[in-house]
């Protein structure tokens, strides 16, 4: 794999950030777009726009039609059984709220628990708390290790005969940690609990096979996968899809509608209410194909192998305090520098051109156990090198200089 | 941009030894502030005496060494004030960072002045504006008595 000719797929690259080359570390938040995606939308809007799925004309049926290409891609890219399992939305936070919202509608009752865990970012814990307020339901929190991850045995130990649903992150989007998605299924399944993935960070970095994880559930955010902005996924088993009620009412999704009752559509229309963002739709086959291009097993690699020589190099450098340690790990690291808050060690970088995150990164319920307000991150994609790992750590000793430490 | 305009020797060392980071005794007046985006906070504790004097202020919270020295030079600058005084220098202050050059109170001495123009450096980093003002913002909550918490979102 060719990071150099990768790179340069990508137009951002191709121009200065004041003044500086681009280090961009902070593909966890958003990644970058290729070209093919970014000409994908023109081209879309300048020769080939209309609504999809309402109209007769031409242009319609062409529109529907690379609509649900996009459906068929992702059926096929996460290896999931059916297209009509592939519920489009504008991003993996609506994922979450649709799940949240229409299985707590029908099966969650007060006393009830949905066990969640100290890593979850806030769009997959407070859609629940929504529930907390109207249902009167519980939530409980698996705990977060000294690791920074989350075990199977952490999840076994909380469940307990009120437990409804358990839903937890993939890949961790501060400490990294890759939780066990498998075994957590296998034994929430044991006891008829589904389980609900929140794969933001996952379905970018790892590979994906809906068949064999068997989680019910599972949200995606085209945008982390070098797709367009206002575009997720939610993969559901059919049977859920076609046992919950509606997410949103509106045109689109209903079969037939009267003064005294309404009918709903079938899937996949019955959660596609309203005109969807069908450019980025149409747009998001083409990260598909980039992703399949490359190829998802080289990616991870090549990721993880950034990773370990980031971790080897920050770890060298003294003052810096990487957050958590898990076994196994994505290509995300949390850090902190003694004496030096991390907004401004991320203004301090930013100088540089080295683009990073600092804060919560939406997980104040985990920032909290760690004891620490705020964090900063860097975080990988296909197109960084070790050069852009060497620039962070020389940044960092930058930041160190101006605050005075040594 | 100019990092050495934004993170001053004055500006470091208040981050770095924030003065008044304590809690009132018998405070009369207090608001929190935070700024949601990041996450930094401030607790601000007024005590006015029968003159509404400023007889002390102090603060607690966490934030980057803007915010801190951002609250540390405040608390410093406004004991002794009169409540009227005390407005004067924050409106001051925050139009300042806002849209003009100088501060322009009488209020002041040119130490002084000089002192908070350290804080000026954030005009050329809008998304760390947040951080200067932040403790302003919640002094202004405090001398209202609101009961709600500041924030630097409007």
């Amino acid at each position: 794999m060719n990071i150099d000719q990768i790179k340069k797929e990508f137009p951002i690259f191709d121009n200065k950030v004041q003044n500086n080359d681009l280090v961009y570390l902070d593909s966890a938040n958003s990644s970058q777009k290729p070209r093919i995606v970014i000409d994908r939308i023109y081209d879309f809007y300048s020769k080939e726009f209309s609504n999809v799925g309402r109209s007769v004309h031409y242009l319609a049926v062409a529109a529907t039609n690379l609509y649900e290409q996009t459906r068929m891609s992702v059926q096929k890219y996460i290896n999931a059984s059916d297209k009509n399992e592939i519920v489009f939305t504008k991003g993996a936070t609506e994922a979450i709220n649709l799940v949240a919202n229409t299985f707590g509608q029908k099966y969650l009752d007060e006393g009830d628990e949905v066990l969640i865990t100290e890593l979850e970012h806030h769009s997959n814990y407070v859609p629940w708390h929504f529930l907390r307020k109207s249902k009167k339901i519980n939530i409980e929190f698996a705990e977060v290790n000294e690791q920074g991850e989350v075990t199977l045995e952490e999840i076994k130990k909380k469940i307990t005969d009120r437990t409804k649903i358990i839903c937890v992150t993939h890949l961790s989007n501060v400490t990294g940690a890759i939780l066990p998605i498998k075994e957590i299924v296998r034994l929430a399944h044991s006891k008829s609990i589904p389980v609900l993935v929140d794969g933001c960070q996952g379905a970018p970095h790892l590979k994906l096979d809906m068949q064999d994880l068997d989680c019910d559930f599972y949200a995606i955010s085209g945008h982390k996968m070098y797709g367009p902005t206002g575009i997720g996924v939610l993969y559901a088993k059919k049977k859920w899809l076609e046992d919950l009620p509606p997410y949103q009412g509106g045109g689109g999704m209903i079969r037939e509608v009267k003064k005294k009752g309404i009918s709903y559509g079938e899937l996949p229309n019955k959660y596609e209410a309203g005109t969807m963002a069908t450019a980025q739709v149409i747009a998001f086959n083409e990260s598909i194909k980039f992703l399949k291009k490359i190829g998802i097993e080289n990616i991870e690699k090549h990721e993880k192998e950034l990773l370990d020589y980031a971790v080897e190099l920050l770890g060298k450098n003294n003052s810096v305090n990487i957050i958590g340690n898990p076994q196994n790990k994505g290509g995300v690291i949390s850090f902190t520098i003694e004496g030096i808050h991390p907004h401004d060690i991320a203004t301090i970088l930013d100088e540089d051109g080295v683009a990073i995150r600092a804060g919560h990164h939406c997980c104040q319920i985990l920032h909290e156990k760690l004891g620490l307000p705020a964090t900063a991150r860097a975080s990988f994609g296909v197109y960084n090198t070790k050069d852009d790992i060497d620039q962070l750590n020389k940044s960092i000793n930058n930041c160190k200089k101006i605050f005075n430490l040594k | 941009m100019n990092l050495k305009e934004l993170y001053q020797e004055i500006i470091l060392e208040h981050g770095k030894n924030p003065r008044n980071l304590r809690k009132t005794d018998n405070f009369t007046r207090d608001a929190k502030g935070n700024n949601p985006l990041c996450g930094d906070n401030v607790h601000i504790y007024l005590k006015l005496n029968d003159n509404n004097k400023v007889e002390d202020i102090s603060f607690e919270g966490n934030g980057c060494a803007i915010t801190m020295a951002s609250a540390s030079i405040m608390t410093d600058l406004v004991r002794g004030k009169e409540e009227k005084e005390v407005k004067e220098i924050v409106t001051d202050f925050l139009d300042m960072i806002k849209e003009k050059d100088e501060l322009s109170t009488q209020l002041l001495n040119e130490d002084e002045k000089t002192k908070l123009m350290c804080l000026s450096g954030v005009k050329q980093y809008p998304m760390r504006v947040k951080c200067a003002t932040l403790s302003w913002h919640t002094l202004t909550s405090a001398m209202n008595n609101s009961q709600e918490i500041a924030s630097t979102e409007d």
